[in-house]
């Protein structure tokens, strides 16, 4: 992170000139990192070209007020224990009491949070943090290694429940190096390590939250003042916080969960709350004629899938896979299912939210005339069972059925079967061989691959197996150049697209509305609510 | 008061009990039918499987059936009704809290639509066939034939959208005081109330001009009473039961049914608690729920027919 700064000197003169158009505002930040990009500088250090407040929205932050989120997703089952998070309610909450060692900005780039600074050894399996001093905890305690190295540990060891756990088992070895340095030994070089401990779970709490995870003390903008689960949840500014120019405007908090969109919708309308999330795509249209309310959309990694087993017959024959692949109208699913709110897939899991997204690989269209000739040579001819559910994502049903007429066009014989939302995700998905499911993205292109693309993953749902794609993963994860890692992600992009199980027609959109006095708001592909920052990075303007 | 009364309460009291105990053994089963694992629901999507089976063995879900029932069943005795298995929270605990926000609700809507619907009752027996009666009829069956849901969206868009009256969230919680806690739950209350109103001003209305083609009314109106007093004092009384019957019925939809008004109004009672631990397959939570939900279905009802038996004179003073 910090080598890097050093090689500004050398600066590019057409980078500059884009730099100082970024500036004085001719250039979107998106537009400014797609055109660095294109002249070949790594997505991380573009991004440390510009200054933080080169694209400042709606003016500067103003302090205080009560800033209200209506959200969907918590529920009475919901605890303070950062392992245990998987909605987004917790997601935000979590982002505003509790913070990470580091944190993955809007364009991809590592942002130090809790670490000052990381280094690694050229085998990229030795990564030394160098933790921010002074930092204080809410409870008056002094952040130290010992915390950090605690909350690593209890999200990794055995017995852990996390829902990190997947992340944290590359790890061979986490020690306190000094009071306030940590060193992490991972069984096989990983260039992503950084990014991974940005994870949402591994907030650092005071000994690791070990003797009470639940105990909700972190070190972040605001401390825990009520947690109601599935009713509401209240914080307020911490005085003793590091960071206050960027982090905590509002003087408090909330977040009601309202788990109704139309009940969401009216509280907005009504109010009675600043920000809410998930607006249905069908209704955007008419809260966009609503006097005072914002519609914020975000394309992010969140996709919607359907996945195929590589091993179970009849998708153990590539062609028929392939027949499926073309015999698919995307366009028209992006439209019909996500109202235009969202983009095309390509068939693997990665897109332009992802740093070094490989963007030359030709998009794959409908075709019917070629999905029937890859059927033909497939010489499969009984009906294919899809299996759907309201729960695999909003609109499944209805999109499985535009697959059958897309198919049908094909002259491919599909039989959708309807199951319960009840146990869809322990009986159907990753069971049965072709069903409709979702993804919500992870924080780097090897996380996705590795959690269900490698042969040893745990949600393979594709059942891919091969030991060149596993190979080619394992080296790119080690490879601390990034256009040698690009080109490893190509290629690996090119096989689950063309050789894979995968069946990805459209990436979704996160839609959140906000009212027009909410200040501060920027887009993050990361996740909802800006990547779960709304609420500390928002404020409200007089 | 008698010892054939006191022997009928009895009775019903016994049975009560013996309802209650065979209505646990059927929640019991039937939560042990329900498919899907507790340990992958509450990990979600993103569950590894060590991380499920750690889940499992620190639930005892390997312990036979029968034992977790025994468990559970002495544990209720004493009033412990056990820690929900999604987040380490001892159920009774959340739990009464939710159960006091459903109760606080429920009192405020009976106590305003008992009598609004008693008393819509009575004048319609009044003025019965005339323009009072219909209009009263009219209103109140348009409003139970409308879905709660679409009520409860019509009333916030008139009162808390358009006018601001009233909020469209009802959420309450500790710290608010009375009056607070009164205007939060406004909109659900009128809801709820525009729900029952019908049923039991209709049963009124019909049990009382049941009574009225008695011959002793029409003594009553020979000796020149005045007709609402007739009706008040002399055919109200004897249609007691069927309409505390209807009443208690209705007390009883308030308390375990009001799941949709809950969710439209955002508001933290029994039922959404029950609707996030089924998703989540919390069987203990699930249990207690039914349980409470089972004893205030019995209760009710058997509190209906004591006031029936009380009430009735022919019981009360047998041949």
């Amino acid at each position: 992170m910090n080598k890097e700064h050093n090689h500004l000197t050398h600066m590019h003169p057409t980078l500059e000139a884009l730099t100082q158009q970024a500036q004085q505002g001719q250039l979107s930040r998106r537009d400014f990192m797609r055109r660095a990009i294109a002249l070949g500088i790594a997505v991380p250090f573009a991004g440390s070209l510009l200054p933080g407040q080169a694209f400042a929205n709606n003016g500067t932050p103003q302090r205080g007020g009560i800033l209200k989120a209506g959200m969907q997703g918590g529920e009475s089952t919901d605890s303070l224990d950062p392992a245990s998070w998987t909605s987004q309610v917790q997601h935000s909450f979590g982002q505003s009491w509790g913070e990470a060692l580091t944190n993955v900005s809007p364009e991809g780039e590592l942002v130090p949070r809790l670490a000052e600074s990381v280094e690694s050894s050229a085998d990229a399996k030795t990564w030394v943090f160098k933790l921010r001093r002074g930092v204080q905890f809410h409870n008056g305690q002094e952040m130290t290694s010992a915390d950090v190295v605690a909350t690593l540990e209890r999200h990794s060891n055995e017995d852990s429940q996390s829902g990190a756990l997947g992340i944290m088992r590359g790890i061979e070895s986490i020690s306190a190096t000094d009071t306030y340095e940590v060193t992490i030994v991972t069984l096989e070089p990983n260039a992503d390590l950084p990014f991974l401990l940005s994870d949402y779970h591994l907030m650092i709490q005071p000994g690791g939250g070990v003797d009470n995870p639940a105990a909700g003390i972190g070190t972040g903008p605001y401390k825990v003042v009520e947690f109601q689960p599935g009713v509401r949840q209240i914080a307020e500014r911490f005085d003793g916080y590091w960071n206050p120019d960027e982090y905590g405007f509002a003087d408090q908090i909330e977040i009601t969960i309202i788990n109704d969109p139309t009940a969401r919708i009216s509280a907005l309308q009504s109010g009675q709350v600043h920000m809410i999330n998930r607006v249905e795509p069908r209704v955007v249209e008419m809260v966009q004629r609503l006097p005072n309310i914002v519609i914020n959309n975000t394309s992010g990694r969140a996709q919607y899938v359907f996945p195929m087993h590589c091993d179970t017959a009849p998708f153990d024959n590539n062609d028929l896979r392939l027949a499926l692949k073309y015999a698919i109208n995307r366009e028209d699913m992006v439209e019909r299912i996500l109202r235009g709110y969202g983009s095309v897939g390509n068939d693997f899991p990665i897109n332009a939210a992802y740093p070094l997204f490989p963007d030359s690989i030709p998009q794959r269209e409908f075709d019917p005339e070629r999905a029937n000739y890859h059927y033909k040579k497939s010489g499969h001819n009984s009906p294919i069972v899809l299996r759907t559910s309201d729960v695999a994502f909003p609109g499944a049903v209805d999109a499985a059925q535009l697959f059958q007429q897309n198919c049908a066009e094909a002259g491919i014989n599909m039989e959708i079967r309807r199951e319960p939302g009840d146990g869809y995700w322990s009986e159907v998905w990753n069971k049965q061989p072709f069903c409709a499911s979702y993804w919500s993205g992870r924080p780097t292109q090897d996380q996705m691959y590795s959690t269900a693309y490698i042969s040893s993953a745990d949600w393979n749902d594709t059942r891919f197996y091969r030991d060149d794609f596993d190979a080619l993963a394992r080296e790119a994860r080690g490879e601390l150049d990034q256009t040698r890692r690009s080109e490893l992600y190509q290629d690996m992009a090119m096989m689950v697209r063309d050789e894979g199980g995968l069946i990805l027609p459209m990436f979704n959109d996160y839609i959140e509305a906000t009212l027009s006095n909410v200040g501060g708001w920027s887009a993050n592909p990361m996740g909802e609510m800006m990547a779960g920052f709304a609420l500390s990075k928002c404020w409200l303007a007089s | 008061m008698n010892t054939f009364v006191l022997k009928l309460i009895a009775q019903r009291l016994a049975l009560g009990l013996l309802l209650l105990l065979a209505v646990s053994v059927l929640i019991f089963v039937g939560t042990q039918l329900l498919p899907g694992d507790v340990a992958q629901s509450i990990l979600g999507q993103s569950a590894t499987p060590e991380a499920v089976e750690n889940l499992r063995r620190e639930l005892g879900l390997d312990q036979p059936a029968w034992a977790r029932y025994f468990d559970w069943l002495g544990g209720i005795l004493q009033g412990d009704l056990g820690t929900a298995l999604s987040n380490r929270q001892d159920i009774g605990q959340s739990l009464w809290g939710r159960a006091g926000n459903t109760l606080f609700l429920a009192f405020w809507t009976a106590v305003v639509a008992v009598p609004l619907a008693i008393l819509l009752g009575l004048v319609a027996v009044r003025y019965q066939s005339r323009w009072p009666d219909r209009v009263i009829s009219g209103t109140t069956l348009t409003a139970i034939s409308l879905p709660e849901f679409f009520i409860g969206y019509l009333l916030i868009y008139v009162f808390a959208v358009k006018f601001s009256w009233f909020p469209s969230v009802s959420t309450v919680h500790s710290g608010m005081s009375l009056g607070e806690r009164l205007h939060a739950i406004a909109l659900p209350a009128a809801t709820l109330t525009l729900v029952i109103l019908a049923h039991m001003m209709r049963m009124t209305r019909a049990a009382i001009l049941n009574v009225m083609q008695s011959p002793y009314i029409e003594t009553a109106e020979l000796k020149g009473l005045g007709t609402f007093r007739i009706i008040a004092r002399h055919a109200f009384p004897n249609a007691i039961a069927p309409v505390v019957n209807v009443v208690m019925l209705n007390l009883a939809f308030l308390i375990v049914g009001v799941v949709v008004v809950e969710v439209i109004f955002v508001y933290p009672g029994m039922g959404q608690y029950l609707i996030d631990h089924v998703s989540k397959r919390d069987v203990p939570v699930v249990q207690a729920v039914g349980l409470i939900f089972a004893a205030v279905y019995i209760g009710l009802n058997m509190l209906a027919d004591i006031i029936a038996i009380v009430t009735n004179p022919r019981l009360r003073h047998p041949k």
